[in-house]
């Protein structure tokens, strides 16, 4: 730290740019690059290190784009696919741009050399369910999201006029004059205040599925981004719907792999779910199913529903959850399809013909977010969206693969159209007082005594799993949110800190801050929503009702979270 | 089963102190999992870093284990004593946590 710094520890480093990215994932990687290459200067910020804070280092499968490689192929069918994914939700503008652009992203990421597996010259694209045709690329053996990372960051370090920096954690949008003008944030390491002045914003925190007690999320993922938009005057979409992963890993302890990893698995190598009664159960739910394709009987929600049928009917596992077994195949099978995988696994202690594994629904993407236009603006003149922090193109229910994908592409529009604004501006709009409130509530955190806020956030997960899972009734719903609101007046409108660097105390409370908004976000809309479609199901009201075919748009006024509908868009974006 | 895990705190310039915390454990639990639940029972002020819990990805809960140097998400815990002191030779942050990030991905880049 330089002699400056050190002597007015309370006046805050400023930092100026053209374009602001918060949130170092494929989405904010990419935009950073686009950003760049249009000529704009960038700040790239995480709260963790960059490129490894979020999802995407951690995502282990597919990247689904009509690439046409493995079987001719047009983006136009991806795009039928998507929308059908998304029962009728689905902004059209947005999932174009996803499916449109998708190629040209991928093709782009072989040209860096990201090392899409290959078969006799051509990339190979794996069927995966609700894809009409192969279609999806991957990186062997599950190491796709690594993969995509490191060839982001590689870039990264080869570009001009980024500067990145890890460890800082943006608490609030600034604002002039309804505009989005900057940013101010918390740098962890050194415990000071930063401001930064920008003329775009681009948020790409990704998701909020860490609102949730069983979860494929890094301790990134309380969904900063949709909490960053409301309170900077942006609208939310289609927040209630929180995609759960049927067969998340549960027990034993697995370490080392993403707890998503069995659906590979189950699609190389079929593998049953069995109940406490070592029976197989899916039969039973099958019955409801008219989409199963063979291999795989139930759907995704299906199969969440099935598994957590059980449990609750006094048949789950150990642990609450379903045995996953594979003791059926011999072990040559295993071994040929995964490799160096079966040896991680027997690092773990497992084995897989000799014992089943115990997988449970996780909370794994959420299909909700920013609302935003065809360029990636939110309604803040200034304030850009991408990756999985973008509400709209997935609708009600997304396709696996379309995630990476729409982090790329997302990005790169986002980040181009970001700087496209900056350069057209020609000075900043940034002053002081935008950053006022966000550093006087920084500078009255404080010791004193609270509950234990780590177990504040233990117990929002909790309450969000069991009251605003997978499957949703009236009064679970109306406990939720009388939970959170209890919550919200426990951690109290102060920040309480316990440490001057590296606190995190700090860092959950605001965290809280964020998540117990969020998770309002959620739960709100939930409760509106008198029907189950796609991701979000009700007991109470089973069946998807047509007079139901609009998107819900959260915003906050005056503090209070506002509710309104409108119709999903359709037509095209040209990409 | 129970482990022990005794921790080096402190930030730089103060002669560093060791804490030891008791945590409760299941067979394959790993060192992060032992660090994040003392932080819901016993001293939420702890430091540690880490992201991504469970995929090895993230690579940020490198720390001394046993005097080895290890991802404290990888390794398991065992009944009896663990140590667990920051990296040695990354410049110390605060308890287990050290500046770890590339010097140009850094606030401060020349620090
Ligand atoms: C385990 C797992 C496996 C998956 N597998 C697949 C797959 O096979 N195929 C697929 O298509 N999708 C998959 N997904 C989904 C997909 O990985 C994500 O949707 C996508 O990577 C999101 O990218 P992103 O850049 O939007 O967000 P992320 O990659 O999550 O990045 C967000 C970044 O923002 C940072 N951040 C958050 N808040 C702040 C703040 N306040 N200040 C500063 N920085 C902040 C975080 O630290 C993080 O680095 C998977 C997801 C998970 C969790
Ligand atoms: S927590 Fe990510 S590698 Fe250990």
């Amino acid at each position: 730290m330089t002699a400056a710094a050190n002597n007015d520890a309370m006046a805050p480093t400023h930092i100026e740019t053209d374009v602001l990215v918060i949130g170092a994932g494929g989405a904010g990687m990419y935009a950073a690059l686009e950003a760049a290459k249009a000529g704009a200067s960038v700040v790239l910020a995480d709260r963790s290190l960059i490129g490894r804070g979020g999802a995407t280092v951690m995502a282990q499968m597919t990247v689904a784009a009509a690439l046409g490689e493995q079987t001719p192929d047009h983006w136009e069918y991806h795009l039928s696919d998507t929308l059908a994914a998304g029962r009728g939700l689905c902004d059209e503008r947005m999932a174009a741009l996803l499916c449109e652009d998708g190629p040209r992203r991928l093709r782009e990421m072989d040209g860096w050399k990201v090392g899409w597996a290959r078969e006799d010259g051509h990339i190979k694209q794996a069927q995966a369910p609700g894809h009409d045709r192969p279609r999806c690329a991957y990186v062997d053996f599950l190491s796709t999201g690594p993969a995509v990372s490191r060839t982001l960051r590689t870039q990264l370090n080869n570009a001009n006029g980024i500067r990145r920096i890890g460890d800082l954690m943006i608490v609030d949008i600034a604002l002039r004059n309804g505009e989005a003008c900057g940013a101010t944030a918390l740098h962890l390491t050194t415990g000071q205040a930063v401001t930064l002045a920008a003329k775009a914003v681009v948020i790409a925190t990704g998701g909020l599925t860490g609102l949730y007690r069983r979860n494929s999320a890094s301790s990134n993922m309380g969904g900063d981004g949709y909490a960053l938009a409301l309170r900077a005057g942006a609208e939310l979409i289609d927040m209630e719907f929180v995609q759960f992963f049927p067969i998340g890993h549960l027990a034993p302890r697995l370490v080392g792999m993403d707890p998503i990893m069995w659906d590979p698995f189950r699609y190389k190598l079929g593998g049953k779910l069995l109940n406490a009664e070592m029976r197989e159960f899916e039969q039973d739910y099958a019955t409801q199913d008219t989409r199963s394709d063979g291999r795989y009987v139930l759907t995704r929600d299906l199969a969440t529903y099935a598994i957590t049928r059980e449990v609750e009917a006094g048949r789950g596992s150990p642990a609450g959850g379903a045995y996953l077994s594979f003791q059926h195949l011999p072990e040559a099978d295993i071994r040929s399809a995964f490799g160096p995988v079966v040896d991680r696994l027997a690092a773990n202690g497992i084995d897989l013909a000799k014992h089943p594994v115990e997988v449970a629904p996780i909370a794994h993407y959420h299909m909700g977010g920013v609302r935003a236009d065809e360029t990636l603006q939110t309604r803040v003149p200034g304030l850009y969206v991408s990756g999985e922090a973008v509400g709209g193109a997935n609708g009600a229910n997304r396709l696996s693969g379309n995630a990476i994908t729409e982090a790329l592409v997302f990005g790169a529009h986002a980040g181009r159209n970001a700087a496209q604004r900056a350069l057209q501006s020609s000075s900043t709009k940034w002053q002081p007082q935008a950053a006022g409130p966000t550093l006087d509530l920084l500078r009255s955190a404080h010791k004193r005594d609270v509950p234990n806020l780590a177990a504040v956030v233990a117990e929002l997960k909790g309450l969000m799993a069991d009251l605003v899972g997978p499957f949703r009734t009236e009064p679970k719903l109306r406990s939720a949110i009388k939970a959170i609101e209890r919550l919200k007046a426990e951690i109290g409108e102060v920040p309480v800190s316990s440490a001057a660097v590296f606190d995190p105390v700090l860092v959950d409370w605001l965290d809280l801050r964020n998540m117990l908004l969020v998770a309002q976000s959620v739960t709100v809309p939930a409760l509106a929503r008198t029907e189950s479609r796609g991701a979000h199901q009700r007991e109470d009201y089973p069946g998807l009702d047509e007079s139901w075919g609009v998107n819900q748009i959260v915003a906050l006024s005056n503090g209070k979270i506002e509710l309104s509908r409108s119709a999903p868009v359709t037509g095209r974006a040209a990409a | 089963m129970k482990a022990t895990l005794a921790i080096q705190r402190g930030v730089p310039g103060e002669t560093p102190r060791l804490e030891s915390f008791e945590v409760a454990f299941e067979h394959g639990q790993s060192v992060l999992d032992g660090l994040r639940a003392l932080r819901l029972v016993a001293d939420p002020s702890l430091a540690f870093r880490f992201s991504c819990i469970n995929a090895n990805a993230c690579k940020e809960c490198m720390m001394l284990i046993d005097g080895k140097v290890d991802y404290a998400c990888t390794v398991r815990l065992k009944e009896g004593v663990t140590a667990l002191a920051p990296l040695p030779k990354k410049a110390l942050i605060r308890d287990l946590v050290t500046e770890i990030a590339p010097p140009d991905e850094r606030l401060w880049p020349r620090a």
